[in-house]
């Protein structure tokens, strides 16, 4: 591995050489296919023979870079003195990022025994387990997430053994990643509001340590509370309930001492089963990094990048198997290079190698970053790469990319294209989550007492509803206060009611209650986003108070920062979740457990079926976006719900195989997995995934799939159905290459979101970790890509920067990183997070209701669930129409108006300016500044249509029996939420959309005006009274073309035509151009023109004429009729240009001298008609003329000519009598036409 | 008016070979009188274009193009008057007008420093003053009027034909009461492909569910249906997707065409079996 990375610094190989050959390897198919015709020989000959060492460069380069960043991203335990540059670095990463950074900096694959070249030594110095530290911390996740404490040691043991043999290294104390299972160094950071909150359930990077025995499954603790960064440790107990810190503040600290006490059995243990020692090392621990700390960043410099070319190449590969999708996290490794990116000072290199001098540069031996200017040189560069991924994060990360002062320094490029791509994000995305104990309103379904065998299990299910709000409510009041326990405090409370339920049928029905609850409380997707299913809109967004969106904006800000669990957090239960999934385990009935998941399946299946608009082409133009809006937040809905309903299927369903024990090995896996292969899966998910696939709705069923696989124990991935599954989802991993976008395809943000869960999932302990380099066989199992319908889910841009955070809230990480580089770099005196000092002590969302208008808001819940549901359906139903409608109306109306307004105006622009008009855009803007101000109205207008549209549509659609008052209400509410759509929507676009319509609006009106002047004319169409019924203009033009043919020949001597068609003819060209109705303009050209050449035949007598013998020519007086005919057509009818300069065209002239005997007089009535008619000037005639003579001509036809124009340049018109006397008739000298 | 398939092959089996020209025509039109003169033109056109498809290839090799250039200055130069150009195109079976442009190109070349551009051509060929050679223009003017299936005034009547059966199928519609959707309102309102119209309210034809309709105003022969499959329907079919079961094209019923069941046939054998062909009605004549 080293060598080829070797070979390619030196470059014997070139970057794409090797993407292609490591791209290949991981495809599979042509693993012999080794030289290609784009392959240099020596490239290939270099490559060739480290084939068998193919599929271990990608995790050979990972943790190459992981181990050479060490030492800029030092946070190693032994060096203490270092650890304030450290924690300047990490600790404001609270808990989680730091976390994850460290474990990404550890060694992410363990090379394997065939890899171990010499480069790879110190790898494999650092343990042949895989993944570093991830055991150590896996098991310490597992720990909390699956409760018994024991239990965590199993997957540690189970990768020790495969790992087993890995000496220690104790010489790389330096450039061992900092130890993140150092909790004193490392605290995972307090308040952890609902989503990251919880999240203790590490993934294999992250170890921190259950702390409660007996409760470690019930709702997540973040045991470890040490305060955040900008606390004091001391303060906070004290604080905890009072200030608004304390809502997102772990609930259950006790006291740190406690803690400190429990944590240190905990490891104690912990060493004793796994020595070792990349396990946690408490003994290492050093202070805690206190903020004050020496925070003296080392500025980066361009020009002091030690070995440009080197780096360059690196990051060329490294961002190439990145755009590949060979890695198994994009978003690990972008936090990786944001890490190097935000690095702040380099380790002391006192004791590090001292060979490191720039001698030695392109080998391996020298290290990859010297100096922190190499890694952000580096971060840089692979940044560049990766514009298009950054372009979608969202805007808060975006500006805080673009204003970091090193990528402008760096690359003043890439920070302008991400200044431009801030600016026009709208991606703003609220990290933070709704307050854990929402302030709920309980409204079960009414169950229906038919439902019940009997009265008595009515009754009794009734008794039980009853006990499960109340322990629910008393879940709330107290699972945030310290002391307080959920198996303690309402355990037997729970099992006494599951007692109850002896019935089967008394089980579904709670189940169902349950699970309702579940979804209603759960699944809220975070801030003002999204309704819930069949929920009313989020009190916050009725409210729009003013006060309260600061109050929400504040909070955010004081949560945000400490809301994070690291780019991969394990699968916790954060908020509400956790009272159910510790309602479970109290509970521990199998009964309640099985219901709950063929419940769960039943759900599950039926939303993924669930048909979910499709995109449609019209919303390109904006016309229905309202309702894409919807649409789009339907799919959200849906997706959490999804998510939602998995997690917890996942959960119940893998909990009996979860235990303390470590997985098994060797026969006794052999038997696990031969037992429980016979076990068919709770839900078939392997077929609902590959119906996704070929449906190409994988952007609704994979990220569900991975909340239910993310709870899988050891066994499932080595059973082979759940192998075809993760197999299935490798390939689609690694065939969402963001680069390739084409039409049909998936789009950007819905591969982002799958990149982002699948890269989540394969970071999850219980995932073997070679399972994502695994070298696979062909298999057709992708192949049903290929016959999936044309436009599915996945090409409809149903994920937006919203939902991705919300589904990936460890996205979130990156500009946390970013911000605590604001934070700590410049001296701004705050930052990020010091800014704000809370100054209030009542809990934020706790109470938002108090005002009056969340008492509205209460009020109509109530209402709401004193009726029948469908009461409420009807009523947000006609919101959401009405609320649509009206954004319709008002585009069809009041847009419209401006529209037209801004075409008269542009018109009169034009006028004044005269033809050339100005710039448009110019014009554009000057249009937009008088428009746009009128786009206030849009609101008054908006609600004065809700106002008038609503009452009428809930009274259509409810009973006719509706109680007058209860009618009224649902009217007013009605109004309301409709109001409340249409305004917002109408606030947020109405400029834009006036925008874009004048936008429209002007480059119609300006293109219409450009070329063709005179289509711009009025075009008169047919009179009132014209019935249509004139010939075809299709007819006519083919009927003269059959005249201008038989004209030109040749002819059979029996072909003629009679003067009487050609009268009739032109007749009839009248006739059509008097109705134009069916007239195009590219027709009525052809018939002007071919009627200009018909005027040149007549002229020329050249059209042959049936009839008797002696009358093979027209009759002198016939063509005058007919060239009158056509004047008349000419100055009359036809609308558009007739091209009648052709009539003195040489080639039309020429056909005079095919005539014998010469006659002009024809000619010279003609032009003198034209000018007399006004048709054609006299200059431009004698232009022709004039020009005319220049054409070669037989003598005496060019003598005739030249008397033709002098005749007619010498007099002014004559009466018709003297025109015989012009006749220049000299006859048999005609001769052959002109030769050129 | 309905073609029987048997008809149109009937009338397709006599126009193997025959030049594009007045005669050819009339000689068909005596041949079938029944038929009016726009069928049998369309008919003529789209077969002599397969005609053409498959052979033009061995008219634009150099040497082919040599040999006709030289024909050519040797026919003006014997007579200039004569329909040379004409004559040579009948006689190797080439359509006159795309002979009149292979010539015309070479001359161009011949007299002109740089290779003419395609507009260039395209103009001269429209207006044949503007060729600087006055035997030439006289020549290549003879080839396009006498073609009938090929050359600027051709495409202008097909585009003609298309237009007013456009308009026509509107005024039907109109006269109907069917509301619709036409092909600038839902250019407008941001369709990429659109077909002519889109009915609001579906309508039922024989049995067949219509949606949407598209006018081809030439013959629907299976091979032109097929490419029209291809090319427009499907991708309408996916855009305006519609229940899976019912969707359609059609010309109107009323609007008499020719060839309903030669290309209804075509239409069924293209289908998917949950896709119920609406009836396919090409419109070729009023």
């Amino acid at each position: 591995m080293a060598a080829v990375l070797e070979s390619l610094l030196r470059e014997e190989v070139s970057v794409a050489a090797v993407v292609r050959w490591i791209a290949r390897s991981t495809r599979g198919s042509e693993v012999t296919a080794l030289t290609r015709p784009q392959d240099n020989p020596g490239e290939a000959a270099a490559l060739s023979s480290l084939r068998p060492l193919r599929k271990e460069f990608v995790p050979f380069l990972l943790n190459f870079l992981r181990e050479q960043s060490s030492r800029v991203l030092p946070q190693g335990p032994p060096t203490p003195a270092k650890a304030p540059g450290a924690s300047a670095a990490l600790p404001g990463r609270p808990g989680g990022p730091s976390r994850g950074s460290r474990g990404a900096r550890s060694q992410l694959f363990p090379p394997t025994e065939a890899a171990s070249t010499a480069a790879e030594a110190p790898l494999a110095r650092r343990g042949g387990r895989r993944r570093g530290p991830g055991p150590a911390r896996e098991r310490g996740g597992r720990g909390l997430e699956e409760g018994v404490s024991g239990e965590n040691l199993p997957g540690a043991g189970g990768r020790r053994l495969r790992g087993s043999g890995s000496p220690s290294r104790p010489s790389l104390t330096l450039s061992d990643p900092p130890n993140l299972s150092n909790l004193e160094e490392f605290p995972p950071v307090g308040s952890v509001p609902p989503g990251p909150a919880g999240r203790t359930k590490p993934s294999r990077r992250i170890n921190p340590t259950p702390v409660s025995e007996e409760r470690s499954l019930s709702k997540p603790k973040t045991c470890f509370t040490s305060p955040p960064i900008s606390c004091v440790p001391s303060s906070q107990p004290s604080a905890l309930d009072t200030s608004p810190w304390g809502l997102g503040l772990p609930p259950g600290c006790r006291s740190l001492q406690e803690e400190r006490e429990m944590l240190r059995k905990e490891r104690s243990k912990q060493l004793q089963q796994s020595p070792t020692p990349t396990c946690p090392t408490p003994e290492l621990g050093s202070p805690l990094p206190s903020r004050a700390g020496s925070l003296t960043d080392e500025p980066a410099d361009p020009a002091r990048v030690s070995s440009r070319q080197r780096l360059e190449l690196v990051a060329l590969v490294y961002s190439s198997c990145i755009a590949e999708n060979l890695v198994p996290n994009l978003f690990l490794e972008l936090f990786f290079v944001f890490q190097l990116l935000t690095a702040r000072r380099m380790v002391t290199a006192k004791d590090s190698d001292p060979e490191l001098s720039p001698g030695v540069l392109d080998s391996l031996e020298s290290p990859l970053f010297q100096s922190i200017h190499d890694c952000v040189f580096f971060a840089v560069q692979v940044l560049e790469c990766h514009f298009q991924v950054l372009s979608n994060l969202d805007k808060g990360t975006l500006k805080l990319l673009a204003e970091n002062e090193r990528l402008l320094c760096f690359s003043p490029a890439l920070q302008g294209r991400l200044r431009a791509a801030y600016e026009g994000s709208v991606a703003k995305v609220s990290l933070a989550m709704p307050p854990s104990a929402q302030a709920v309103s309980f409204q079960p379904e009414t169950d229906n007492r038919a439902n019940f065998s009997s009265d008595r299990a009515f009754h009794t299910f009734k008794k039980q509803r009853d006990v499960f709000y109340e322990v629910l409510r008393e879940w709330e009041d107290h699972h945030e206060e310290p002391g307080w326990d959920f198996e303690k405090g309402l355990g037997s409370r729970i099992r006494a009611m599951m007692g109850q339920l002896s019935a089967a049928c008394s089980h579904s029905h709670f189940v169902r209650l349950f699970q309702k609850q579940l979804l209603q409380m759960c699944q809220s997707p975070g801030g003002a986003g999204g309704t819930v299913l069949g929920e009313a809109p989020d009190v916050l967004s009725m409210l729009g108070a003013d006060k309260l969106g600061r109050l929400w904006r504040l909070q955010e800000r004081l949560m945000a920062p400490q809301s994070s669990g690291g780019p991969c957090p394990p699968p916790t239960f954060p908020g509400c979740q956790g009272f159910f999934r510790d309602f479970i385990l109290s509970a521990s009935s199998f009964q309640f457990n099985q219901h709950l998941m063929d419940s769960l399946s039943l759900k599950i299946r039926e939303l993924n079926g669930l048909a979910l608009p499709q995109h449609e082409p019209s919303d390109e133009d904006g016309e229905s976006d309202v309702d894409w809006q919807g649409e789009r937040r339907q799919f959200a809905v849906v997706l959490l719900s999804l998510r939602l309903l998995a997690k917890f299927l996942g959960f119940v369903a893998f909990l009996p195989y979860r235990g303390p024990e470590p997985p098994p090995t060797g026969e006794l896996q052999d038997s696990i997995l031969a037992l429980r292969s016979q076990v068919p899966p709770v839900l078939d998910v392997r077929t609902l995934l590959q119906r996704g696939l070929q449906a190409r709705r994988a952007v609704l069923t994979v990220p569900w799939l991975v909340e239910f696989l993310s709870f899988a124990d050891h066994v499932v991935p080595l059973l082979d159905y759940y192998r075809d599954i993760f197999i299935l989802l490798l390939r689609l991993h690694r065939s969402l290459v963001l680069s390739q976008e084409s039409e049909g395809k998936m789009c950007f943000l819905n591969k982002l979101l799958l990149l982002a869960v699948l890269g989540w999932l394969f970071q999850i302990p219980t995932v073997p970790e070679d399972l994502f380099f695994l070298e696979e066989g062909p298999s057709d199992a992708f192949e049903v890509d290929t016959v999936a319908p044309e436009h599915g889910l996945d090409a409809a841009p149903v994920v937006d920067q919203q939902l991705l955070y919300t589904c990936c809230p460890y996205i979130g990480e990156l500009r946390k990183l970013l911000a605590l580089w604001v934070s700590g770099s410049s001296g701004r005196s705050g930052g990020f997070m010091r800014k704000i000092t809370p100054t209030t002590t009542t809990g934020l969302g706790a109470q938002p209701s108090q005002t009056s208008q969340g008492l509205q808001a209460r009020l109509a819940q109530a209402f709401f669930h004193n009726q029948p549901p469908s009461l409420r359906r009807t009523v947000e139903f006609v919101a959401e129409r009405i609320g649509s409608n009206c954004v319709k109306h008002i585009k069809a109306t009041l847009v419209a108006d401006l529209v037209r307004q801004a075409e008269s105006l542009l018109q009169e622009q034009l006028v004044t300016q005269g033809e050339e008009g100005g710039d448009p855009a110019q014009l554009l803007e000057i249009l937009c500044s008088q428009l746009c101000p009128h786009g206030a109205q849009a609101l008054a207008l908006g609600r004065e249509f809700c106002q008038r549209k609503s009452p009428g549509a809930v009274r259509a659609l409810l009973p006719e029996e509706t109680p007058a008052a209860v009618l009224s209400s649902a009217e007013n509410i009605a109004v309301g939420l409709a109001t409340e759509k249409a305004c917002a929507w109408l606030s947020a676009n109405i400029t834009a959309l006036i925008r874009r319509e004048v936008k429209a609006a002007v480059s119609r009106t300006l293109r219409a005006q450009g070329p063709e002047p005179a289509a711009r004319g009025e075009r008169r169409g047919c009179s009132r009274a014209c019935e249509h019924h004139a010939p075809l203009p299709s007819h006519l033009i083919s009927e003269i073309k059959d005249v201008l043919s038989l004209a030109v020949g040749p002819r059979d001597p029996d072909e003629g035509v009679s003067p009487e068609h050609l009268e009739q003819l032109l007749g009839q060209l009248g006739q059509t151009l008097r109705c134009r109705q069916f007239l195009c303009p590219p027709a009525e050209q052809h018939l002007a023109k071919c009627s200009v050449e018909l005027a040149s035949l007549l002229v020329a007598d050249q059209i042959p004429i049936l009839g008797p013998p002696a009358q093979y020519r027209l009759e002198r007086g016939q063509a005058r009729r007919l060239l009158h005919m056509l004047l008349s057509l000419w100055k009359e009818d036809f609308q558009g240009p007739v091209p009648l300069q052709l009539l003195l065209s040489p080639r039309n002239v020429g056909l005079l001298a095919d005539t014998r005997p010469r006659e002009w007089d024809l000619l010279l009535f003609l032009l003198r008609e034209l000018v007399e008619k006004g048709l054609m000037g006299r200059m431009e005639i004698e232009a022709c003329l004039g020009s005319l003579h220049q054409a070669q001509w037989p003598g005496d036809f060019a003598e005739e000519l030249a008397t033709l124009s002098n005749l007619f340049l010498a007099e002014p018109p004559l009466p018709e009598p003297q025109l015989r006397a012009c006749e220049l008739v000299q006859p048999n000298r005609g001769t052959v036409l002109a030769q050129s | 008016m309905i073609l029987t398939k048997a008809q149109y092959e009937e009338i397709a089996q006599c126009l193997v070979s025959v030049p594009p020209t007045r005669q050819s025509l009339r000689k068909l039109k005596q041949r079938f009188p029944s038929q009016s003169q726009a069928t049998l033109l369309s008919i003529f056109s789209q077969e002599y274009q397969k005609h053409i498809k498959r052979t033009h290839a061995k008219h634009h090799t150099s040497e082919a193009i040599e040999s006709y250039y030289q024909r050519y200055l040797n026919g003006v130069v014997k007579n200039g008057a004569a329909p040379v150009l004409l004559d040579l195109a009948n006689e190797v079976d080439y359509a006159p007008s795309l002979m009149a442009r292979l010539i015309l190109e070479r001359f161009l070349q011949e007299h002109e420093e740089t290779a003419p551009s395609k507009s260039v051509i395209n103009s001269m060929l429209r207006d044949p003053s503007q060729i600087p050679d006055g035997v030439l223009a006289n020549q290549v003017y003879q080839c396009i009027v006498n073609d009938c299936c090929y050359g600027p005034l051709v495409d202008c009547i097909k585009h003609a034909i298309g237009h007013e059966h456009e308009v026509l199928l509107r005024d039907l519609l109109l006269e109907k009461n069917l509301s619709f959707l036409d092909e600038d309102q839902l250019r407008a309102k941001g369709y990429d492909k659109t077909p002519d119209f889109i009915l609001q309210v579906p309508v039922a034809v024989e049995g067949h569910i219509i949606h949407w309709i598209e006018s081809k105003a030439s013959f629907g022969d299976e091979c032109s249906h097929h490419a029209y499959l291809h090319d427009q329907f499907w991708s309408y079919w996916n855009r305006d997707g519609i229940s899976q079961c019912c969707s359609g094209w059609c010309g109107t019923p009323g609007l008499s065409s020719s060839s309903a069941s030669a290309s209804q046939s075509a239409g069924i054998t293209g289908m998917r079996k949950h896709f119920l062909p609406g009836i396919l009605m090409k419109c070729v004549c009023k």
